[in-house]
């Protein structure tokens, strides 16, 4: 149990920096992307095929992400010299990139079960360094049975992630970063403060489709394959995540939000994985999951509100129903 | 000159039974530090006129010369440079989900390239403060709130700021005033006066409001069916009455005058 419960810590760090693509583009730019689907999985792709031919791992991962974010400016150039609706930009990206990853790859499925990725590199330097035993010394004094497998994937990519909101927080503040959300915002005031909304839209669904793509990268290189379906229902993922997190950590900031974000992406891994435990669920059922938890996200914190406002007038009546029976008296 | 029009016209709807003719063959110069005031009835074509100098229209021909530059050609982002503006909706001007600091931002950043460097530093802090005081509203205490908290005619005052404190060569002011309530409205015409005074801005003021029209700037226009049809300045200005800008409007138009004088009053 704890160890699936490590595992789903794991795998939502790595899809935490997809969640904060799909920040960018939902929450700052306000613009519904759909292009996450297909982009996830050319960074994925081009990511594998990269290193099946040779390129070192860490090289063939950004290759990926520079992939995403050429797919991404694409899907902008569509919606804002193209006038299509963003949606429908999305959608049309998605659809052709299928196709496209599909040549990338050659074939549906690609292993990379005997090539060295990241991960495996990492590891071998971090069993040097004995980080392991210790930690797992600490764990079995606990009383916990079983230790996980290395810790170096969730405490390295922590770091990772953790480095990737850092520059996001920085970049959404400088003077470029201001005149992208402004954009998300209220796009005739910012073209009155001589911004080029097109350029600002086209860069923001780049970058964002780069990060969604580098986690495409690295989810390959964790589970050791790249298939042409693993991005299917992935804008929901990314949805839920950024909901979740937003609902359960708040968004004062744009700091305590992008944290939000990577909570969200952990939680959601966290409630899938308590969920596929449940008997009569299996994986197939994943996206039916998915979706509830994104309606239940989306719906209860409107039912509470409106419970709490209920609640504050009835208290309110009944204050000054007391006050006037006392004024009687 | 500071703008200069020339030869401007444009048509919308052409060819169809809903043809406009939203400007025709508008000439208008303005020297540095005018204030021009525009008035006119619905449909005149005052907006247009707005929109074609900021560059969110293009017309059909004619041109726009900002500082005896060419700009006809440039879209509104690029002219927005040299352009301040305010509109009509207190919303329009202002980024609600963003700070006030980081929308004063954005405003100083209007005619210099945009970098990755922050956009709030400590000096703008400071700089940002001191225009802020001005306006008297207390807005300088609270920097980091977001704007869509601020009442109608706060985020308007702001407007006002960003839209000046670049001291840009151009403000174009579209009933800027209209939506707010009188003491507010109020507010933002002495506010107004004070930052045009202050930074010597070239002014262009469309207004519904004839009194506000006379009381504000250094000269007056009225616009009727794309065209300028009545152009005063200096002190025959200043002898002006509301009474004469109907006169001079029915004489004009040479239509009876009770439907105009309940849409211009």
């Amino acid at each position: 149990m704890l160890i699936a419960m490590f595992g789903a810590v794991e795998l939502g760090v790595i899809y935490a920096i997809m969640a904060l693509g799909v920040y960018i583009t939902f929450r700052v730019l306000d613009f519904p992307d759909l292009t996450v689907d297909g982009s996830f999985v050319t960074g994925a792709a081009v990511t594998t095929v990269s290193i099946m031919n040779g390129v070192p791992p860490f090289v063939a991962t950004i290759f990926g992400a520079l992939a995403g974010f050429l797919a991404g400016c694409i899907t902008g150039i569509l919606h804002t010299k193209g006038k299509i609706n963003p949606l429908l930009s999305g959608i049309l990206m998605m659809i052709a990139l299928y196709s496209i990853n599909l040549r990338i790859m050659g074939q549906p499925t690609l292993s990379l079960l005997n090539e060295s990725t990241v991960f495996t590199q990492l590891r071998s330097f971090w069993d040097k360094t004995g980080i392991d035993s210790f930690l797992n010394g600490l764990w079995t004094s606990f009383g916990l049975e079983k230790a996980p497998g290395t810790w170096s994937i969730l405490l390295v990519m922590l770091a990772f992630t953790l480095v990737i909101k850092w520059v996001t927080d920085y970049y959404l503040k400088t003077e470029v970063g201001l005149a992208l959300r402004a954009t998300g915002d209220n796009q005739r005031m910012i073209k009155s403060f001589s911004a080029n909304t097109d350029t600002l839209i086209i860069i923001g669904v780049g970058i964002s489709n780069g990060f969604v793509a580098l986690s495409g990268g690295l989810i390959a290189q964790h589970g050791g394959f790249a298939d042409v379906g693993m991005g299917i229902g992935l804008i929901i993922i990314g949805l839920a995540s950024v909901i979740i997190g937003e609902a359960l950590f708040g968004t004062k900031t744009i700091r305590k939000t992008t944290f939000a974000v990577i909570g969200g992406a952990i939680i959601y891994r966290i409630v899938v994985t308590l969920a596929l435990r449940v008997d009569f669920l299996d994986t197939g059922d994943m996206k039916l999951i998915t979706a509830l938890l994104v309606i239940a996200a989306l719906v209860s914190p409107k039912i509470v509100q409106t419970r709490k406002e209920k609640k504050r007038r009835l208290q309110k009546r009944a204050e000054l129903a007391q006050q006037k029976s006392e004024g009687g008296q | 000159m500071m703008l200069t029009l020339r030869n401007l016209s444009i048509t919308f709807n052409e060819g169809t039974p809903d043809e406009k003719k939203a400007l025709q063959n508008i000439h208008l110069q303005l020297e540095r530090g005018e204030f021009v005031t525009v008035i006119g009835s619905n449909g005149a074509g005052k907006s247009t006129l707005m929109n074609v100098i900021s560059g969110s229209l293009f017309p059909d021909v004619g041109d726009v010369f900002i500082n005896d530059k060419q700009v006809v050609h440039l879209p509104e982002y690029k002219r927005a440079a040299f352009i301040g503006r305010v509109f009509q909706d207190p919303m329009a001007g202002t980024a609600p989900s963003m700070t006030i600091e980081e929308n004063l931002a954005i405003a100083y950043s209007r005619n210099k390239k945009r970098r990755l460097r922050p956009g709030v530093t400590k000096a703008r802090r400071m700089f940002f403060k001191d225009h802020l005081r001005t306006l008297n509203l207390g807005l300088e205490n609270r920097l980091t709130a977001k704007v869509g908290f601020l009442s109608g005619g706060e985020r308007q005052a702001l407007s006002l700021l960003m839209a000046t404190f670049t001291e840009p060569n151009i403000l174009l002011l579209d009933e800027h005033t209209a939506a707010l309530d009188p003491s507010r409205a109020e507010l933002i015409t002495k506010l107004t006066e004070k930052v045009v005074g202050e930074f010597g801005l070239t002014t262009l003021m469309v207004t519904h409001n004839m009194q506000q029209a006379l009381d504000l700037g250094t000269r007056l226009i009225m616009m009727d069916a794309g065209k300028i049809i009545f152009d005063v300045s200096g002190e025959e200005k200043e002898r002006l009455t509301i009474e004469d800008l109907l006169d001079e409007f029915q004489r004009v138009r040479g239509l009876q005058l009770e439907s105009d004088r309940s849409i211009l009053s």
